[in-house]
């Protein structure tokens, strides 16, 4: 039974109710947890982005203004749902439970917490149980979340499309656009992390980042993150190409308010639209998580006494504060991107870059296991990569010979180019 | 470092001073207003009580936004309203059409209607947005009068202050000022001698002086401005 579903060790033993309990005691915690993250997202963005434009943000809701995400809650609400006459009706209200149920579900497989050193790798105590401080361990969790991130886009591009309107469905085309090329470079970055993990578990790749770092004047003050083993690109491609899959900006043509009204959004209203904003901050959230998990060795690091599950859950809150921040950082600092320009850095930049570094990190670990001779696999690649850039330049060349040869043809015909 | 350049610039803003200020409703502390700051509308009256609106609509037909609406009327030969033929009957502004751009006060041949500093009052359905005479009407003692939904924490600041620029040919009325252009004697609250326009300094305020006195200064004013052009 455990092997297959999951490999939390809770899993393993007899199934009774107990499980169950403890199951459904997960769920509604990390319900409640992403909820609760969620207002606090909203108001920690306000208030961080008015601090650095001379503002002071929201502060009359409460104190220092934490309630404002509730009071906006309740006033959209109690606000009157609009559905367009011209809108598809059931696709229009399917649209926003298909952008927020994939927000939630990615959570689930995000472990936030447990003890990472020795030989407790993450186990947790409750009602004498052990078990993993996530909701769900499958053995394909990766390959979730990036399904995950791939069903998001359907929220958004069925919502611009059956809205009946023409600024929604150019905001629905760009989504699906951007997030389509952005999913290949940001699945590749993650493959890098797959391959040094060697697991497609969300929880043997915190396992594995827990031990063994890197010394540092005889101290093991480095840690053995992926974001320094798979050496820093992937970290930096996934961190674009997620902020692109988030439609965070600089990459929010999605919703360009100066360019499309409101974007994919712009016909919704009341708490269909609430479920559209929710699911935007939750994604970044969930986001943040994931970019713990998989480069910064989520709730993995060093124990001072007291519960070590504690330590976990704290490490990983002050990790995924420190990804909050930078997304709050970006959408203060970066201009959004021109459409073409978007394209131009998936297509051309991301896409090859991430690519050569997996076919790197591959080749890498190749010649480790065969003991190749880095002497000659150096001069065979750099022989191989001149020649080829060589054989480019050639083409490109004669090309440019042929075309200018045709045009002066052409010229001397008469015929209009 | 090029593109990483504006992330310090950003960053650094969080250790800097803010430049919004807080609006410190409840300790009192709200900025000053600017001294031509158009808020709530208010129909003023003479010293004797009588009203100077003499219900003649200019200001209706002057207003882009159409947010007024008057109908004059006879004034009843025993008990006049105004000092006019007519006065009044029906007076109201409509605040959720109001662009507070103050032409029915240049309009306005009595300074009649001013606009006050009173800008905080957000009523709660469409019935209260429409300000009838008697809630626009001054009371005896000269100030406007406070609606359940408006704001007056800071009425100490505001009530100082509270005066319109207009151009109306017979500021407060008085028959000296007739063709001047001047400052509006004070509306809303109290009497305030009129002032001189604008570019008058403050030795040709006729506050206590003659209308010859003001016509001097005006005369000087315009040589100025030829000479300087």
């Amino acid at each position: 039974m455990g092997g297959l579903l999951a490999l939390d060790p809770l899993l393993d033993g007899e199934f009774g109710w107990a499980v169950v309990g403890i199951v459904l005691v997960k769920t509604v915690f990390v319900f409640a947890l992403l909820l609760v993250s969620v207002m606090f997202m909203v108001w920690f963005e306000r208030k961080l982005i008015s601090d650095m434009q001379h503002r002071i943000g929201p502060n009359k809701a409460g104190p220092w203004g934490l309630l404002q995400t509730l009071a906006d809650g309740i006033k959209l609400f109690f606000k009157e749902d609009l559905i367009p006459d011209r809108a598809d009706r059931r696709v229009f209200i399917l649209a926003p439970y298909l952008s927020l149920v994939p927000a939630f579900v990615t959570f689930s497989v995000i472990p936030i917490g447990g003890g990472f050193d020795g030989e407790r790798q993450g186990l947790f105590k409750l009602f004498g149980k052990e078990t993993y401080l996530q909701l769900a361990d499958p053995p394909v969790g990766v390959l979730l979340i990036l399904a995950m991130s791939s069903v998001a886009v359907y929220g958004i591009m069925l919502a611009g499309w059956s809205s009946g309107s023409k600024y929604p469905l150019l905001g629905a085309v760009r989504a699906s656009a951007q997030m389509v090329s952005y999913e290949a470079a940001m699945g590749m970055s993650v493959v890098t992390v797959v391959l040094l993990s060697g697991s497609l578990s969300t929880h043997d790749i915190v396992a594995q980042q827990s031990g063994g770092g890197y010394d540092l004047f005889g101290y093991d003050v480095i840690p053995g993150w992926n974001l320094i083993a798979a050496g820093v690109v992937p970290f930096v491609i996934f961190l674009i190409a997620g902020t692109a899959e988030a439609n965070r900006p600089p990459f929010d043509l999605v919703e360009a308010e100066q360019e499309l009204v409101g974007g994919f959004h712009t016909e919704y209203s009341s708490i269909r639209f609430a479920f559209f904003y929710l699911a935007e901050f939750m994604n970044t959230v969930t986001l943040s998580a994931i970019i713990v998990t998989l480069f910064l060795g989520g709730p993995a690091g060093p124990t001072f006494g007291g519960p070590a599950w504690l330590w976990g859950v704290l490490w990983f809150v002050v990790k995924l504060f420190l990804f909050l921040f930078t997304f709050v950082w970006f959408r203060a600092t970066l201009p959004r991107f021109r459409y073409d320009q978007l394209m131009n850095l998936g297509w051309k930049v991301l896409i090859p870059l991430s690519l050569a570094w997996l076919l790197l990190l591959a080749a890498n670990r190749v010649g480790n296991d065969e003991n190749w001779d880095w002497k000659i696999v150096v001069a065979v690649s750099f022989g191989v990569l001149v020649s080829g850039w060589a054989a480019m330049v050639a083409a490109l060349k004669v090309g440019r010979a042929r075309h200018a040869e045709e045009e002066a043809e052409n010229e001397n015909e008469g015929v209009l180019v | 470092m090029g593109y990483l350049d504006g992330f310090w610039v950003t960053f650094k803003k969080l250790f800097e001073e803010r430049l919004t200020k807080d609006y410190m409703k409840d300790k009192g502390g709200k900025r000053d207003k600017p001294e031509r700051l158009h808020g709530r509308h208010v129909l003023n009256r003479y010293e004797d009580g009588m009203e100077k609106c003499i219900g003649c609509e200019l200001c209706a037909g002057v207003c882009p936004a159409r947010c007024i609406y008057v109908r004059g009327a006879d004034n009843p030969l025993d008990n006049p309203v105004s000092p006019g033929e007519r006065y009044g009957f029906v007076y109201e502004i409509n605040y959720l059409r109001c662009i507070h751009c103050d032409l029915c006060v240049e309009a306005c041949p009595t300074e009649a209607i001013t606009e006050s500093k009173l800008f905080e009052f957000s009523f709660t359905n469409r019935q209260d947005a429409i300000y009838t005479k008697a809630e626009l009407v001054v009371g005896d003692d000269g100030r406007p009068k406070q609606l359940p939904w408006e704001d007056w924490t800071d009425i100490d600041q505001v009530e100082a202050n509270t005066s319109a620029w207009m151009r109306a040919t017979s500021p407060s009325g008085a028959a000296e000022f007739e063709g001047i252009v001047a400052w509006a004697g004070e509306l809303g609250y109290g009497i305030r001698p009129p002032e001189q326009g604008q570019r008058a300094e403050a030795e040709s305020a006729p506050s206590t002086g003659t209308a010859e006195q003001s016509r001097l200064g005006t005369a000087g004013d315009a040589e100025g401005l030829e000479s300087g052009t």
